[in-house]
């Protein structure tokens, strides 16, 4: 028994050896660099890092600054949104290319499309179907609705939804693709069952279905989160961060800071912040997600 | 005999191999029309002059873009043979950690401490005693373009000052002009901002206030007016919906704009555009207020490479660039002023003139560049972006963010 032991650590010891350059590419790749930064928040770095301690000081500027703040509320309304609408409008197209209808290949093809482009191209794109002067409102304007008014790029109050419709355009297509895989996953024969007992179809798929589609939602979940924290791409084709500064977003802060700023210890803390909140929501998540079910 | 002769050809061989001709990588984010042009008279001149090869490296999206890239090239241990920077403190610590060549050899054989003038510009590039950059132009801000295609459609005369442009805003806007012209770009506000804080309450309270970060100065009546402009500025840019700086200085060039703050860069653009200083376009240095020029500029750096072919390449370099005839070929095309006070400059237009003439009486300040680091104008541009963007910012408001920021610069 007592030699027996050993003999578990070199199990699969070629699926092993395989998987060691990622094991270390995740310890000192992801994890040191994490360390490093989150270290390095803590000193006064401009240009280049150096080790001058000072505290919490990068944070409380950080705070305090007005744009940190606004890039803070526009991922929240960005995120909030973004999640809610790709979900629902994802899986109601998902439903409806479902229901065995003609050339669903096409519309597949159609609808995913938009994923295949870049967040900069998509950017651009928007940025010029909702320029005022040549865009959708200037189109709508010459077929004589004269005071037709959408210009949600030039209008810092409700700039960050004009970003939030070139995400949905470009990221809604790949929400449905999942979802319509988890659909096909589902057994006809409870599809059978539901119809034999008179059940509608709408609550078959709210109380049947999508319970059942859980894994599904979850990768989706994970998808679109990870695509909401780090959105910067996208903001900076289409808005610059404009106008003003009214559509930042923390991804950019960051960056602008590190390098446009030349102030590293600035950049560092905002990204610190940043992998605060993605902890604050995964923590909790993966505990009750993987820590529960080992319970059961 | 045989021995001097060998000697001869092993000396001669070896100086053949000191001299070969290097490809020597230059970056800059000279990029526009104007820019382009005169950046290309650098390339024929040190190709002319020397046997080394110029590689552009031109980098486009402006300093912001351009600056990151350059930085992490020369840190990742990647550097290029040479490249452009504004004068001041944005290299200061490259150079602490000795990233840069010190040039301090070719300055002296040049002479470069005789010709260059103002003399300040040679102290933007010396750290400790020792000289890092080849200054090759004078940039100035405080320059207010006015087209005077825009003010004759108006029926309006063509101003003489800030208060009188400000004046005619509201007619402007009747027949259908956009008074000022201001692109997105968040280094404009802020620049504007500058021009109207050295001109409208003097170059003595700039220095004070970024130089010494006197914050009370700050916070105090003089700068409380400068804020009110920037809020009467704020209405007439109201609607120009353009990002580039050049876009919006084609605006004025088009008469539809009345005016914009801008650098003298933009005189490139006038003259591209095949525009004539005092009949399609006017220029007031200081706004015609406080008539003073911001001697800042660009300044090329050279990297340590450890290659002694590339070194011998960027000594050529260094030393071309202030050559009288490259300074007057390349000023003239980019609109910027030469660094040294004995080139002819005979087919300089009208406003080049008025600069050189500024230059010559020393009325002259420091350019912000040079007080304050690129984390400071990064906070500066911030607040004023979104100052000059949304109208609900109060001048008062912003007066007391900009006091923050004035008292935590270093």
């Amino acid at each position: 028994m007592a030699a027996a032991r050993p003999m578990r650590l070199f199990r699969n010891i070629n699926a092993k050896i395989a998987a060691i350059p990622m094991v270390l590419t995740a310890l000192v790749v992801f994890t040191g660099g994490t360390i490093w930064t989150v270290v390095y928040s803590f000193t006064n770095s401009k240009l280049l890092p150096r080790e001058k301690w000072v505290g919490l000081q990068q944070y409380e500027r950080l705070w305090g600054t007005e744009r940190w703040n606004v890039a803070i509320e526009n991922l929240l309304i960005y995120g909030a949104c973004m999640v809610v609408f790709s979900l629902v409008i994802g899986f109601v197209l998902a439903a409806l290319l479902d229901q065995k209808i003609r050339f669903e290949n096409t519309f597949r093809t159609i609808l995913l499309y938009p994923f295949a482009l870049s967040f900069i191209v998509t950017g651009l794109v928007w940025q010029w179907l909702l320029n005022p002067d040549f865009g959708i409102q200037s189109v709508i304007q010459a077929m004589g609705w004269e005071s037709f008014d959408f210009d949600p790029l030039y209008n810092a109050d409700i700039v960050i939804y004009g970003v939030l419709i070139a995400g949905l355009w470009q990221g809604t297509g790949l929400v449905m693709c999942l979802m319509l895989a988890g659909l096909r996953g589902i057994d006809q024969e409870i599809w059978k069952a539901a119809r034999v007992d008179g059940i509608p179809m709408w609550k078959t798929y709210i109380f049947i279905v999508i319970p059942m589609m859980r894994p599904v939602f979850i990768t989706t979940l994970v998808i679109i989160a990870s695509g909401i924290v780090r959105l910067y791409d996208l903001i900076v084709a289409q808005t610059g961060g404009g106008p003003g500064i009214a559509s930042d977003v923390p991804a950019k802060y960051v960056y602008d800071y590190m390098f446009q700023g030349q102030n590293l210890g600035q950049g560092f803390a905002a990204s610190t912040m940043m992998l605060l909140a993605v902890l604050v929501v995964i923590i909790p998540w993966a505990y009750l997600e993987f820590g529960g079910k080992k319970r059961v | 005999m045989t021995f001097r002769t060998i000697l001869m050809a092993g000396t001669a061989l070896c100086a053949g191999s000191a001299l070969s001709a290097a490809d020597l990588e230059v970056t800059h984010w000279w990029t526009s029309g104007g820019e382009a042009a005169a950046v290309q008279q650098f390339a024929t001149e040190f190709e002319g002059q020397t046997e080394h090869k110029w590689i552009d490296g031109a980098i486009a999206g402006g300093g912001g873009t351009a600056r990151p890239v350059m930085v992490s090239r020369i840190i990742g241990g990647d550097p290029m043979g040479a490249f452009q920077f504004n004068h001041g403190r944005q290299a200061e610590e490259l150079i602490e950690a000795g990233l840069l060549r010190d040039m301090t050899h070719v300055a002296e054989a040049e002479g470069w401490t005789d010709i260059v003038n103002p003399p300040s510009l040679l102290e933007a590039c010396t750290v400790d005693g020792k000289i890092y950059c080849a200054p090759v132009n004078i940039h100035s801000w405080q320059w207010l373009w006015l087209s005077n295609g825009a003010f004759e459609k108006a029926g309006l005369e063509v101003p003489a000052n800030w208060d009188e442009f400000v004046a005619a805003a509201p007619a402007l806007k009747e027949a259908g002009i956009q008074p000022m012209a201001l692109g997105g770009q968040p280094w404009q506000s802020s620049g504007a901002f500058n021009v109207l804080m050295a001109t409208l309450a003097g170059p003595d309270v700039l220095q004070q206030v970024y130089g010494d970060g006197d914050a009370e100065m700050a916070a105090g009546e003089e700068l409380g007016r400068v804020f009110q402009a920037a809020a009467d500025m704020r209405e007439m840019v109201q609607g120009s919906n353009v990002q580039d700086w050049n876009q919006a200085t084609n605006l004025v060039i088009t008469d539809a704009a009345g005016g914009q703050i801008m650098g003298d860069w933009a005189q490139g653009e006038f003259a591209v555009a095949g525009e004539v200083a005092g009949e399609d376009y006017t220029c007031l240095p200081g706004l015609g207020v406080i008539e003073v020029l911001s001697t800042g500029g660009d300044a090329f750096y050279f990297p340590e490479t450890g290659d002694a072919e590339i070194e011998a390449a960027q000594d050529a370099l260094a030393a071309t660039l202030l050559k009288p005839e490259t300074q007057v070929a390349f000023n003239l095309k980019k609109g910027s002023l030469p660094i040294r006070g004995d080139v002819d400059l005979a087919s300089a237009n009208d406003c080049m003139k008025k600069g050189l003439q500024l230059l010559a009486d020393g009325k002259t300040m420091p350019d912000v560049n040079m007080l304050n680091t690129e984390d400071t104008n990064n906070q500066l541009n911030d607040l004023f972006v979104q100052f000059f963007q949304d109208p609900s910012i109060s001048a008062e408001d912003a007066q007391a963010r900009f006091v923050d920021i004035v008292a935590n610069k270093d």
